[in-house]
């Protein structure tokens, strides 16, 4: 199977899909230069590629993967709020990466292993963002049972974004997936991971929280604005032209 | 450990089925599982593996220079272990 | 080792020959102080280069104006970093830390190329770097892959051939430009404008000035003179900026046909020199950026060490 025709595939799912994965490889970009370590560099920029090349080929199944990166305003975004979170420090990063990739592993699994539009392209980035989990997790482990300071980090971060994951739940127009399954699986996961990390899962609102399901919307975070207006500027400065 | 300077690890990719371990080279990881995942992103990141071993370069004992010429010199009046030793006649093949 | 030692003359004439055959010298051969403190040296600042050049192309990554360009500039800074680290490993081979190297650099007492203190102001900056800068280091790098000293050798022969595709990307982002709306021509014209000359530098001073040639020369540690590189580099560069349809800025570039060369305007080496001495438009923010990366780092490092002490230790106890 080669892909399946455009017009089969659910528009709305793809761009959910697809900006979430742009949104994520953007602001894995911007560690660029800054990674605490050289080895981390190449391993941040390995994700992002990653992730860039899963945007662009769903972008690509909703139209022009260009025009939709790069000419629609913020209300027409279709991520989760939990990718556009700023980078913070490591932890905070690696906190992000933890909940994101666990979910889109499990995601990804599902769809791969179901017979919808999306099952050859999650076939594919079930293995990379596989990694990505697998990265997300060593890294939670090393800092959360490393020293005082990055299990004080580690654990900021976890709290600082534990909001933002309880709309990875809410059900996308167009996914045949099992979002309690999903949820469920997410859960354990990473509650591994964290205990092991002697960590605790935060409390606080989840699924309850005000932003759950907002992203799906086009409702976004004040930093998103700023990001998209830097990934934007130029593109938008030569209109028609071709780079 | 309170150094924050990781330690060295040698790298060794096999490339491809029916290949040995080839030496890479080296970087520095905290620990083992860490060193495989920096050589699996630094190494392989054009395909360039499907296996890989990581080594302390600390837990790699070497031949010294010095010691070369008795390490290495009664091999070398062994020639026929090597293949060109055999002359082999004319038009005979697949040997 | 007690064996008789011979002495250091017998060594010499060991290492001497060998370099002499062509062969290489590997790390835990004899070699004298002044070659291995050479190599030292230009190792790191080959190293150094590669993580500080990250800077002003990681400056577009956010930027860059298709994804395309985005995937590719992602790449390419991300290669970056790899060179940098097979470099470190081939400066370890000899006996100095990666963060000794590291430390030297943060306190400006190590240097990189001076290329790497110009600011990107544009896109089209992008492809000038690839172009030009990645083609000069190209020019003086295939060279390397023959060095005299085996793992310098080999990181080089590995950077070579990831690299084909950074100057061959520039050369097309350029293109595309020069190509392009009238306002992204005149963007591809004022980059060439602006890096023409400072990549005609990175081959360093002209012969009778280097410092560090003729030893490094004899030693096969550097095969070509810094002139007769910069001389290959323009002869290589005038076509292919005729086909890209854009002018080098040097009212002197014309066709030598006695010499078989191209004939060149006079460079500015006081510019070289107030660069290298760290007066140019980037230095202090390049060298900044790349200590607050590494301080702001040390927690991750102390971190996952601290965790590789505690298992390890939780390991030998598991087993005792």
């Amino acid at each position: 199977m080669t892909g399946a025709p455009v017009s089969t595939v659910p528009l709305s799912a793809a761009l959910a899909l697809g900006d979430d994965a742009l949104v994520l490889s953007h602001r894995l970009g911007e560690w660029a230069g800054h990674a605490p370590v050289l080895e981390e560099e190449v391993a941040l920029a390995n994700i992002a590629l990653d992730l860039l090349g899963q945007a662009r080929t769903l972008l690509s199944l909703a139209g022009d993967e260009d025009e939709l990166a790069y000419l629609r305003e913020e209300r027409a975004f279709r991520n989760v709020q939990l990718v556009e979170q700023p980078n913070g420090d490591f932890a905070h990063t690696i906190a992000r990466q933890l909940y994101f990739a666990t979910y889109q592993e499990l995601l990804y699994g599902q769809l791969a292993a179901g017979d919808g539009p999306f099952a050859p392209l999650a076939a594919k980035a079930v293995k990379e963002v596989s990694y990505h989990r697998d990265h997300a997790e060593h890294w939670t482990l090393r800092l959360g049972d490393g020293t005082e300071e990055s299990h004080r980090r580690m654990r900021a971060g976890l709290d600082d974004l534990w909001r933002f994951t309880g709309e990875l739940f809410e059900p996308v127009d167009g996914l045949d997936v099992d979002w309690t399954a999903l949820r469920d699986g997410w859960l354990t996961l990473v509650t591994k991971t964290v205990d092991q990390a002697t960590l605790a899962l935060p409390t606080g609102p989840q699924l309850g929280a005000w932003t759950a399901g907002a992203g799906r919307q086009g409702i976004h975070t004040e930093p998103f604005g700023r990001m998209i207006a830097e990934m934007q500027h130029l593109h938008r400065s030569h209109p028609g032209a071709t780079w | 450990m309170t150094s924050a300077d990781w330690p060295l690890w040698e790298v060794f990719v096999r490339s491809r089925r029916g290949l040995s371990h080839t030496h890479a080279g080296s970087l520095h990881a905290p620990d083992a599982e860490m060193a495989l995942r920096n050589a699996r992103d630094l190494y392989t990141r054009r395909s360039e593996g499907v296996s890989i071993w990581v080594v302390p370069s600390a837990g790699i004992t070497a031949s010294s220079p010095d010691e070369k010429d008795p390490f290495f010199e009664p091999a070398a009046d062994k020639p026929y272990r090597h293949p060109t030793f055999y002359d082999i006649p004319e038009g005979v093949r697949h040997l | 080792m007690t064996t008789t030692a011979p002495e250091a003359g017998a060594y010499e004439a060991v290492f001497d020959a060998t370099v002499a055959a062509d062969e290489r010298i590997e790390p835990r051969d004899w070699m004298p102080d002044a070659y291995r403190a050479t190599l030292v040296r230009q190792i790191a600042q080959h190293a150094h280069s590669e993580i500080i050049g990250m800077q002003p192309e990681a400056n577009w990554i956010t930027r860059a104006p298709s994804l395309r360009r985005k995937a590719i500039l992602m790449a390419k800074v991300q290669d970056e970093a790899g060179h940098g680290l097979y470099l470190y490993s081939a400066a370890e081979t000899l006996g100095t830390g990666r963060d000794e190297l590291l430390d030297k650099l943060h306190a400006g007492r190590q240097r990189y190329s001076s290329i790497f203190n110009y600011p990107t102001l544009t896109w089209a900056d992008v492809g000038a770097i690839g172009w030009l800068v990645d083609g000069a280091a190209i020019t003086n790098q295939v060279p390397l892959c023959r060095c005299s000293y085996g793992p310098y050798a080999r990181a080089m022969v590995r950077i070579c051939k990831e690299e084909s595709f950074h100057q061959r990307q520039g050369y097309e982002l350029l293109l595309a430009l020069s190509r392009g709306t009238e306002a992204q021509h005149a963007m591809a014209q004022d980059a060439v404008d602006r890096w023409w000359w400072p990549s005609l530098m990175m081959f360093g001073p002209p012969d009778d000035e280097s410092a560090h040639s003729a030893q490094s020369m004899a030693w096969k540690i550097k095969r070509h003179s810094n002139d007769e590189l910069r001389q290959r580099f323009v002869d290589i560069c005038v076509p292919q900026a005729e086909s890209l349809g854009l002018a080098l800025p040097d009212p002197d570039l014309r066709w030598n046909e006695e010499r078989g060369h191209h004939d060149f305007g006079a460079i500015d080496w006081d510019e070289f020199h107030e660069v290298l001495r760290g007066n140019g438009p980037c230095n202090d923010q390049r060298i900044n950026q790349r200590r607050q990366a590494h301080e702001e780092g040390a927690w991750v490092r102390e971190a996952a060490a601290a965790y590789a002490g505690k298992h390890s230790e939780a390991h030998r106890e598991a087993q005792a």
